[in-house]
């Protein structure tokens, strides 16, 4: 079931060095790269159908043909390694064990996109990591791999690694941009049409860390390899986690499509301690809460997913076990949102706040009916009202817990 | 004005100002020397700092502010954060709470008298795998257990 096309070097000592890194395939596609032109390198990621596995999804040759070419701006590519979604932790991997991975990634997609300087932005509590990923550029600076010509060929790049300082709202792609300009991080209104993004009126391109670590295998080896793994509209791999109850929590590779349960069962070695699953959340805390009894058809893949009423998201998946009591869960997660609202939109900014309030009442005793029927409500003015997708995340919540859960949040209530 | 950039940070400075297309950029890679600097970021550096980047010093307070990792009050010497989020929090990390709190004294919030130890409660470290996790100043203890946690404090006391 494990694949290892980003994950190869995982297990090899010191891979994070760049004369291990070279020695186990680093950098070797960039032979192939450059004796393609950037129109070329582009359409092989297009047509490899590579989806952004930060959380969206979306299509990332779409998202790198969205830039104007020839551009008169100077253009930029940027990676998110904000990652901060609760179940969470696939691209520390990345950034622990194979950081030259990723730079060899940016290279490919820098040259694809004609950009000539990429910044990293990683969340500022991965200080170890961001430590890591310094020294594998300075490294690759130091060796000729990045810089001036990149490894000899006529092609200039430069990398610049910027620590973000404890927003999880930095992860949506705009809110990031404005916090690589210096500003706070609020997410941007989003255009009528599909647009890149701007990084001080430039046209950006935001991916996923592992998404462009995904990128140095299609150059490599050809689209059609990438198309080898996964489902027709879900290709490839990704790197999937477990967290919570489960008896191995941790992240493996596998291509989409796999079953969920057989994934829990035979990689994850079932729920902890033998007891019995109660629900899961699939993708990182915002994508919908799914029962135990539902799973069974699950695949791994953006579609499955989707038509089980949930998605992949980040394909971090936090599981439960029979103890746990839901409207704590909703508590735990109320509580994490109103830290985290950046504040901009009003129905967010108070009614995530409310909702907190709300639950924190009902669970100490003193709710009513009428306190859940407020929460029930206060869904509607978080969903689709705001900037960004954060306030309808959280909707989500109040939706699939208390559909799903219906008996637990009304035994708390007079 | 009195504060101002110690050398090595002052190099930096300009050193970053060239890898940005505008000099706006730095403001967060400048919070974060003057917190690595200071241990804190104090309103005389917000004002030096709004001066080197030709922002008003409101703008710099209210980028400063609106990151949680930037303390704009001077905390304890060892800031120990405890992950609350589901993940650490269905592994135990309310256990590991309480153990911290007793072990030092002060609740979640707040800084020891002698300013060694402040304890706070912070959102998802991504550190979900290896839950519960902790983090003191920079680095993470991974699944963190009292006996771990025991022996870190006592070498820090």
């Amino acid at each position: 079931m494990i694949k290892d096309i980003e994950s190869k070097n995982f297990n090899i000592k010191d891979s994070h060095l760049l004369h291990i890194a070279k020695q186990n395939g680093r950098y070797s596609s960039l032979e192939k790269l450059f004796s393609m032109s950037s129109e070329d390198a582009l359409n092989e990621v297009d047509k490899s159908g590579l989806r952004g596995k930060g959380g969206g999804g979306a299509a990332t040759g779409g998202k790198w043909k969205l830039i104007p070419n020839p551009s008169d701006k100077p253009t930029y590519l940027i990676v998110n390694a904000d990652e901060s979604e609760p179940g969470t932790f696939k691209d520390r991997q990345i950034l622990e064990y194979d950081p030259h991975l990723l730079l060899e990634g940016i290279i490919c997609s820098s040259y694809a996109l004609h950009a000539h300087h990429a910044y990293i932005y990683i969340r500022g509590e991965y200080a170890f990591w961001a430590k890591r990923l310094q020294f594998a550029i300075d490294e690759a600076y130091n060796a000729g791999v990045i810089g001036k010509s990149v490894m000899g060929y006529d092609y200039k790049l430069d990398i610049t690694l910027h620590r973000g300082a404890g927003a999880y709202i930095c992860g949506e792609k705009s809110a990031l941009v404005e916090s690589l300009e210096g500003k706070r991080g609020h997410p941007r209104l989003k255009p009528q049409q599909k647009e890149p993004e701007w990084f001080f009126g430039c046209p950006s391109v935001v991916n996923n860390v592992e998404t462009i670590a995904s990128v140095p295998f299609i150059i490599k080896n050809g689209y059609e390899n990438y198309r080898a793994y996964g489902t027709e509209k879900s290709p490839g791999t990704m790197l999937f986690g477990m967290s919570g109850h489960i008896q191995k929590p941790g992240i493996y590779e596998i291509q989409f499509g796999e079953s969920m349960s057989e994934f829990i069962d035979k990689i994850g070695g079932g729920v902890k301690d033998g007891k019995k699953l109660k629900a899961l959340i699939p993708g990182g805390s915002s994508t919908h809460v799914l029962r135990a009894d539902e799973i069974e058809d699950i695949t791994l893949d953006y579609e499955s997913l989707k038509a089980h009423g949930s998605n992949l998201g980040t394909g971090g998946m936090i599981l439960m076990d029979e103890s746990v009591f839901m409207p704590d869960v909703v508590k735990n997660l109320f509580e994490f949102y109103h830290h985290e609202s950046c504040g901009q939109c009003t129905p967010c900014r108070e009614g995530v706040g409310w909702s907190d309030k709300l639950m924190g009442k009902i669970l100490d005793g003193n709710g009513t009916k009428k306190d859940l029927d407020t929460l029930i409500n206060l869904s509607f003015i978080l969903n689709g009202k705001t900037i960004c997708v954060f306030a309808p995340s959280v909707a989500y919540i109040i939706d699939s817990y208390i559909g799903k859960f219906k008996d637990e949040f009304y035994s708390l209530v007079k | 004005m009195s504060w101002h950039f110690n050398e090595e940070n002052e190099k930096k400075f300009h050193t970053l100002l060239t890898r940005y297309p505008k000099k706006n950029s730095l403001t967060l890679p400048s919070l974060w020397m003057i917190q690595h600097q200071d241990g804190w970021i104090s309103e005389d550096a917000m004002k030096y700092l709004a001066k080197k980047l030709d922002m008003s010093p409101m703008d710099i307070y209210s980028i400063a502010s609106f990151y949680s990792m930037f303390h704009l009050k001077p905390i304890g010497k060892y800031n120990i954060q405890i992950c609350k989020t589901l993940s650490c929090k269905l592994r135990g990390s309310a256990d590991i709470k309480k153990y911290i709190e007793n072990k030092l004294g002060i609740k979640a919030g707040e800084t020891s008298s002698d300013m060694k130890f402040t304890i706070s409660e912070v959102e998802c470290l991504g550190s979900c795998g290896t839950a519960p996790c902790v983090c003191i100043n920079e680095d993470y203890i991974q699944n963190s257990t009292p006996e771990i946690l025991d022996e870190i404090i006592n070498e820090l006391k």
